[in-house]
C-alpha cells in the first residue's frame, strides 16, 4: 500500500512539474554556481505553516545531470535548522522519521519526492510564526559546497505529523487535540 | 433489463454516443426512442478523443474566467466572511493561495498540498471565479465602486441573511460535480485560516453533451431561461459586462439571488397561463409573436379582441427597458433540495447576473419586476448577494492583485 501510494503521488508530482515549468517556486542559482547546484531544480515547494516551533517543507527536486547529486544540508532564515529528514519503519511497523545519514541524494538524471509522509526538510526553532500565504526561502547546500535558493509559499496543511524515531513528540501541529499516535502511511 | 441498465450507464460511452448525436444534430438523438440510445451506446465501446474531462479553460487572461465562459453543467457557489483580524496584508497572502490553487486546478495539476492529487485530474472546464463584497474592499482599505452594496429591499424579497452577502465569493464550475466539490474543498481548506463560509449553493444545468453547447439553459417551470442575453465574444457583450473603472478595469459586478420556485402553485397553471407569465412559448421559448427563439417580441402586436398578444404584466415584457443600457448577462443554475415537512419539492434558480454597473444596469431592471411581474406569483427571492469581481491576472500575477498591490 504504501509503495503504491508513494508511486502515484510521485506520478502526479511529476506531471505536475512537467505542467509547471512557470509555477510558483522558481530557482535561482547563486553567483558562484558550481555543477551540483545548477543541476538541481524544486518544483512545487511548499511548507506547513506553524506558529512557532516546528514545521517542513516539501516539493519535488529534480536532477537534470548525468551525475548523482547529493544534498548535505539546508537552511532558511525562517528556521535557526533544517534537517534532512527521511520517514521508515522502525522496525515495528511503526513509521518513523529521523534525520538521514549522508544527506539527500538525486540520482541521475531522476527524481526526490519530498511530501508528507515522507522525505522532507524539517524546520526547527521557526524564528517567527509562519502563516499561510507567506513565502519562505531555502537555501540548499550540496556535497560540492555550492548552493541554490528556493522561495516555497507557506500553506496550511492538517497532515504531516509523523513520529519521531525515539521520542512521542511531533510537530507542525498548532491546532492541537489530535492523537498522532494511529498514523497510517 | 439489469444488463441493459448497465449498458445505459455505460460513462463515456453513453456519453460519447450522446456528443455523437448532438454533433450530427440534437433532432437526431430527440428522435432516437430509448431502446436504440441503449443498443447503440452497447456498439460503441470505444471512447472518443479528446474527452470532455480533459478540457481546460484557461485561468490568466485580462477577465476572470466563468463570466463569458459557456456554463458548465455545474456550480457551487461560496459566500465566506472575513476573520476580524484578516487586514490588507492577510487579504494579498489569501488571494495569492486561493489564485495559486486555481491556476492549477484548473488545467489539471493538483493544488500544492493537495491531499487529493487525483481528484485534479480531468478538470471538465473547470473555472474559478473570486469576487469581494463590499466588507473585503473596505478591509482592503480601498474605495469600492458605489454599486457593491446590499440591492434596495424590494416588496417581493423574503431574504434570509443566511442566503445572502458576504465578504469573499467563490464560483467554482465544471461539467463535472467530482471536480467541483475537490476544487471547493481544496480552496475552502486554504481559505479557512482567512475566513468562514457564510452560505453554500449548489447548482446544475443539463449534463454535458445532453443538448448542444450554447443552447439556452432551462429552468424548473420548464422555461428557456436567458435567451435575452448578449454574446459573449461580441462588442455588446463587452459593453454590458465589463467594467472600466479604476481596479475593477476588466472586472464586472456580480449580482447572485436565490430564487424560490413554487412548483406545487406553477403545476396548478395551464400551458397558456404559463406562457403569458413570461411571453413566451414553452416548447422553443420563442415570443408569443414569434416562431423561433430569438426572434425580437413584437410588444405592439394585439390579439382579435385587442389584447396584447405579450401581455403588460409578462416577465419578459417588464424586464425590457426602453433604455438598452439596463441590461444585464445571465448565467444561472437551477437547485433542487430536500424539502422539508410535507412538500415534495424545494427548488428554484440561483440567479446569477454580470454587469459593469449593478445599479445602472440591474437594479431598475428588478425594480420593475418587483413592481409587476405575473412571475412573482410563482417566484420568490430567499437569498441577495452583490460581489465586485477584479479583473484576470497574468502568470506570476494574481486575482486582486489590482485591489491590493
Amino acid at each position: 500500500m504504501t509503495l503504491a501510494s508513494r508511486t502515484t503521488s510521485l506520478a502526479a508530482a511529476v506531471a505536475a512539474a512537467i505542467l509547471l515549468l512557470a509555477g510558483c517556486s522558481t530557482s535561482s542559482t547563486s553567483a558562484e554556481a558550481a555543477p551540483a547546484a545548477e543541476a538541481i531544480t524544486l518544483t512545487d515547494a511548499w511548507a506547513k505553516s506553524a506558529d512557532e516551533g516546528m514545521t517542513a517543507a516539501f516539493g519535488m527536486l529534480a536532477n537534470t545531470s548525468d551525475q548523482d547529486v547529493t544534498i548535505t544540508s539546508a537552511t532558511s532564515p525562517a528556521a535557526t535548522m533544517i534537517e534532512l529528514h527521511e520517514t521508515v519503519d522502525d522496525g515495528t511497523g511503526q513509521m518513523v522519521m529521523r534525520e538521514v545519514e549522508g544527506g539527500f541524494v538525486i540520482p541521475a538524471g531522476g527524481m526526490l519526492d519530498l511530501a508528507p509522509g515522507g522525505n522532507h526538510l524539517m524546520f526547527m526553532g521557526l524564528t517567527a510564526p509562519m502563516a499561510a500565504g507567506d513565502e519562505v526561502t531555502i537555501t540548499l547546500t550540496f556535497s560540492d559546497g555550492s548552493t541554490t535558493e528556493f522561495t516555497a509559499p507557506v500553506k496550511d496543511y492538517s497532515g504531516a505529523n509523523e513520529n519521531y524515531e525515539g521520542g512521542d513528540d511531533h510537530h507542525g501541529d498548532d491546532h492541537g487535540g489530535d492523537d498522532h499516535g494511529d498514523h497510517d502511511h | 433489463m439489469t444488463g441493459r441498465a448497465d449498458a445505459a450507464r455505460g460513462g463515456s460511452t453513453r456519453r460519447q454516443f450522446l456528443l455523437g448525436g448532438a454533433v450530427a444534430g440534437v433532432g437526431a438523438a430527440a428522435a432516437l426512442g430509448v431502446d436504440q440510445i441503449v443498443q447503440a451506446s452497447a456498439a460503441a465501446r470505444t471512447p472518443l478523443a479528446p474527452l470532455n474531462g480533459t478540457v481546460r479553460v484557461p485561468f490568466y487572461g485580462i477577465h476572470q474566467a466563468g463570466i463569458d465562459t459557456d456554463a458548465q453543467a455545474h456550480a457551487t457557489f461560496v459566500g465566506l466572511d472575513l476573520h476580524s483580524e484578516v487586514d490588507r496584508a492577510g487579504l494579498r497572502r489569501l488571494m495569492r493561495i486561493l489564485s495559486d490553487d486555481a491556476a492549477r486546478l484548473t488545467q489539471g495539476t493538483p493544488a500544492l498540498a493537495d491531499s487529493e492529487p487525483e481528484l485534479a485530474e480531468n478538470p471538465a472546464r473547470l473555472t474559478v471565479t473570486f469576487g469581494f463584497g463590499p466588507g473585503f474592499v473596505q478591509r482592503a482599505q480601498q474605495s469600492a465602486p458605489a454599486w457593491l452594496a446590499p440591492l434596495p429591499a424590494f416588496s417581493i424579497d423574503r431574504l434570509d441573511p443566511q442566503l445572502s452577502d458576504g465578504d469573499l465569493l467563490l464560483q467554482i464550475a465544471a461539467d463535472d460535480p467530482l471536480i467541483v466539490a475537490h476544487a471547493t474543498r481544496m480552496l475552502l481548506k486554504d481559505a479557512r485560516g482567512f475566513a468562514s463560509v457564510r452560505w453554500v449553493q449548489h447548482g446544475f444545468r443539463q449534463a454535458y453533451g445532453t443538448v448542444a453547447p450554447g443552447t439556452t439553459m432551462r429552468n424548473l417551470f420548464g422555461q428557456v431561461d436567458g435567451t435575452a442575453n448578449p454574446q459573449p465574444g461580441t462588442a455588446d457583450f463587452d459593453a454590458v459586462v465589463w467594467n472600466e473603472s479604476g481596479w475593477m478595469a476588466g472586472g464586472t459586478g456580480a449580482v447572485i439571488r436565490r430564487i424560490r420556485m413554487d412548483l406545487d402553485g406553477w403545476d396548478r397553471l395551464d400551458r397558456g397561463g404559463r406562457e403569458q407569465s413570461v411571453g413566451r412559448y414553452l416548447h422553443n421559448g420563442a415570443p408569443l409573436t414569434g416562431a423561433a427563439e430569438h426572434d425580437e417580441p413584437d410588444f405592439e402586436a394585439t390579439t382579435a379582441i385587442g389584447f396584447p398578444v405579450i401581455p403588460e404584466f409578462s416577465h419578459m415584457r417588464r424586464s425590457r427597458s426602453d433604455d438598452t443600457t439596463q441590461r444585464i448577462f445571465r448565467r444561472a443554475y437551477n437547485y433542487d433540495v430536500p424539502p422539508a415537512g410535507e412538500e415534495v419539492s424545494e427548488s428554484g434558480l440561483i440567479f446569477v447576473s454580470f454587469q459593469a454597473d449593478v445599479a445602472a444596469q440591474f437594479t431598475p431592471l428588478q425594480q420593475r419586476l418587483a413592481d409587476l411581474d405575473l412571475l412573482n406569483e410563482w417566484t420568490t427571492p430567499i437569498g441577495s448577494a452583490v460581489f465586485a469581481l477584479p479583473p484576470g491576472c497574468q502568470p506570476g500575477g494574481f486575482i486582486g492583485e489590482t485591489l491590493l498591490d
